[in-house]
Formats: C-alpha cells, sequence, structure tokens
C-alpha cells in the first residue's frame, strides 16, 4: 500500500490545532464554516442525532431477542441471515448492513468487540457506550475476556467456552443471550423490556426476574 | 499500519469502567461532530475505509490523550483539508474564502434519515470461487503493511479455522487509499485462546476475527 508517511497531502498531525483548544469551541467554529459554505445543512445535522437519541439502540435489539425466544421459526430465521430477519422487525441500515446473530448456550458464551476502532451494530444497539470504545475493553476483551466478564459482574465456569467476536470487517454481531429461568409466563414484550444492552453485547447475562432485588 | 489504533491483547490499560445509565451523547458537541462526519460524508469524498485510517494516522500520543469524539473531530478537519472541502485559512478565520461560491449540501434532512435506513453494503459480486472452505484450517500472514490493514497484530502469523463465509467484500486496504473496492472473499476465522496467547489462553475459549481471503495462507 502506499506509503502516506512523506505525502504532505496526508499530515502525520491533526490540523485541529487552527481551532480553538475547547472541544465544544471548536466543533462550533467548524459547524458554522460548514454551513456558511454550503457543505452541511444544519437540518441533516439535527435529523441524524434525533435518529440516534430517539428511534436507534438498544430497545431495538432487545424486540429482535425477545422475538427469537418467544417463535422458534424467528429465531431459525436470525441464526440463518440475521439481516433479513432483524428487517422483518423494521430494523435496517447504518452499520447493521451485514448482520450475523451467535446465541449463547449453557455450553458457549459469546462476547463482541472491535479492537481495531469502535464497530458496533447501530440500528440494533444504538452508538456504542463509551466503555466499549475505550482503550481498556478494546486491549482485554480479546486477551482477557473471562477478566473483562468478571468486572461486569459476570462470573464464568470453566466448563463454558467463551467466544469473542472481534468486528474487524462490515459484518456485526448481535449476541442472542440466554432467557433467563421463571419468565415463562411473561410476553414478549414483557420479555423485551429484560433485555439489556450489555446482554446483547456480551458482557452480561440477563438476571431471572424472581431474582430482582435479592441482594 | 502497526499503528496505536490496534490495541488487541495490549497489557496496561486498566480495569473496564462501565457508567450506569449512560446517555447517547454526553456533550452537545459530541452529537454535533458525530453528525457532521455523516453529512460531511455526503460529499463522498472519503470512503469509511480512508475515514477509519484517518483516525489511524494521528500521532499515538495525540490518539492516546484524546477522547473518542475529540478523535473523530480531529479526522472530520484532516479529510475535509485533504479533500479540499476547506482550505486551512478558511479553518483559521472561521470564514469562507472571499472568493468562494456557497455550495449546495449534498444530504437534506431526507436524505440522511434515508441513508441511516439503507445504509452501505460492503458486499459484492465477484466471478471469483472462494479459496477457502468452511473447516478449512488456514494461517494468516505475517505482513506488516504501512497503509491500512484490518489484520490486527496479535492474529498475525496463527492458525485458525474458517467457520463462516460472508461472500466477497470490498477490501479496505486498497479503498483506504482510493485505490478501488478490489473486493475479496471473506470469512469468519476461529483462533483458539491458546493458538493466540499461548499458555495464557483459556483451553475452552477463542476469538473469532472476520479476514480478507489475501490475509490467509492454506
Amino acid at each position: 500500500m502506499s506509503d502516506h508517511a512523506h505525502d504532505p497531502k496526508h499530515p502525520k498531525h491533526p490540523d485541529h490545532s487552527l481551532l480553538p483548544s475547547d472541544p465544544a469551541l471548536r466543533v462550533k467554529s467548524l459547524e458554522t464554516l460548514l454551513v456558511n459554505k454550503g457543505l452541511v445543512d444544519p437540518a441533516a445535522v439535527d435529523a441524524f442525532i434525533d435518529a440516534f437519541q430517539n428511534d436507534i439502540g438498544p430497545k431495538n435489539g432487545a424486540k429482535v431477542v425477545a422475538k427469537a425466544w418467544c417463535d422458534p421459526e424467528y429465531r431459525e430465521r436470525l441464526l440463518e441471515d440475521a439481516t433479513s430477519a432483524i428487517g422483518e422487525l423494521g430494523f435496517s441500515g447504518l452499520q447493521g448492513e451485514h448482520m450475523v446473530a451467535v446465541e449463547n448456550t449453557d455450553e458457549v458464551h459469546n462476547m463482541v468487540v472491535c479492537t481495531l476502532c469502535s464497530c458496533y451494530p447501530w440500528p440494533v444497539l444504538g452508538i456504542p457506550p463509551t466503555w466499549y470504545k475505550s482503550f481498556e475493553y478494546r486491549s482485554r476483551a480479546v486477551i482477557d475476556p473471562r477478566g473483562v466478564l468478571a468486572e461486569f459482574g459476570v462470573e464464568m465456569s470453566e466448563d463454558v467456552s467463551v467466544q469473542v467476536w472481534d468486528s474487524t470487517a462490515e459484518i456485526r454481531y448481535l449476541v442472542i443471550p440466554k432467557r433467563p429461568p421463571g419468565t415463562e409466563s411473561l410476553s414478549e414484550s414483557q420479555l423485551a423490556q429484560l433485555v439489556t444492552r450489555d446482554s446483547m453485547v456480551g458482557t452480561a447475562v440477563i438476571a431471572s426476574p424472581n431474582d430482582a432485588g435479592s441482594d | 499500519m502497526n499503528g496505536i489504533h490496534d490495541m488487541g491483547g495490549m497489557h496496561g490499560f486498566g480495569r473496564v469502567e462501565a457508567e450506569a445509565d449512560e446517555p447517547v451523547f454526553h456533550e452537545e458537541w459530541e452529537a454535533k461532530c458525530f453528525a457532521l462526519n455523516f453529512t460531511m460524508g455526503g460529499w463522498r469524498k472519503w470512503s469509511i475505509d480512508a475515514s477509519r485510517h484517518a483516525i489511524e494516522r494521528l500521532d499515538p500520543a495525540t490518539y492516546l490523550s484524546s477522547t473518542y469524539y475529540e478523535r473523530w473531530l480531529a479526522k472530520l478537519v484532516n479529510l475535509s483539508l485533504e479533500s479540499g472541502l476547506i482550505t486551512e485559512d478558511e479553518l483559521r478565520s472561521g470564514e469562507p474564502a472571499a472568493d468562494s461560491t456557497k455550495q449546495v449540501p449534498p444530504v437534506d434532512a431526507t436524505a440522511i434519515r434515508s441513508f441511516l435506513k439503507k445504509g452501505r453494503p460492503a458486499e459484492r459480486m465477484v466471478d471469483r470461487q472462494p479459496r477457502f472452505q468452511v473447516g478449512e484450517i488456514v494461517r494468516t500472514v505475517t505482513d506488516c503493511p504501512i497503509g491500512h490493514t484490518r489484520l490486527p497484530r496479535y492474529a498475525r502469523g496463527r492458525e485458525g479455522e474458517i467457520v463462516r463465509h460472508h461472500g466477497a467484500h470490498s477490501f479496505p486496504d486498497s479503498n483506504a487509499h482510493g485505490q478501488g473496492e478490489a473486493p475479496q472473499h471473506l470469512y469468519a476465522v476461529r483462533f483458539s485462546a491458546r493458538a493466540l496467547w499461548g499458555g495464557q489462553g483459556n483451553l475452552n475459549d477463542g476469538v473469532t476475527l472476520d479476514l480478507w481471503e489475501s490475509y490467509l495462507e492454506p
């Protein structure tokens, strides 16, 4: 591949030194310039932010998981072709173009990371929490997944195989957590309420509702 | 490139600290920075691969001392300058150059919502048959390309098993440098924790990476 180290068009150091030092002021200054040049429509900026604050988030993934728990045929479709099965519920698009669902069982616990940047399945989980993008998680999830799980309060038995998925391409992974015991009588929408973001990344397991408040 | 971004397996960063009830964005500027990256992406001057590489190209000390959205801001500024969408003088003054003509933004609110919903698939049709089959044992190459690559250092020169064929996908090592998508077959390759980490790896555990065909040898 080409070497950009000596290419003046690809400076090594960021040129944000040309902007104010406070990041809020830097962004404001840049935004004003981009809007005044006609490069950016402020309404598009607002619409993009609004989508992540109001529409796109882990509630979407929770619906997918709850349906997979309740509907064996849907679960099959989800494991076979997650992109289209997730699309059936109306969730699709940016950073979820190529989805794969991986299922946690008594034998296997799956956990997702992006060691190189911050790849994450946006249409079902929204944008990632800070810990997912942190150097701590990115460096350790692959070499010490059990240690990371313990920090999330999950003690994984030695008998269980911990499988980590490093999102190095445009494939995005959704973990289907284990359905907790004591939920047989719950409806699909009640089940969806139990499904947490972290359980769909694989850093949490879902507690039985019977255990709620026991500690 | 063997950059600071390639963090898998590094020691020393410490515990993972999760924030309870974390908001989608902590600060308004972070939300704006995030959204500006995508609205500016509407000019189609850079690919997602070039965008990732622009973060990797930050010097290591800056990378480590910046917050997540500060890195995104540096990336947006650098890509906007390099592609000629803005000039250093404009950045310094905060005003469009006197001789510049006001342009029409390529994406409005409707277009950006549609982009979010449709995304930008990376799968491509190719005539070549996949070289490897599910179940086959492969070894990753040990190359250290100076440009963008998605084969992390911790998984180079290691033996793993093909567990899934994803079809052919645009190849980041080429596309990041404006040298075309050059699609290749892409596979999920599973490595045992022992193969990656030696005696420290748990016998039952493994790591799966999505790897392009040219990263792999029989």
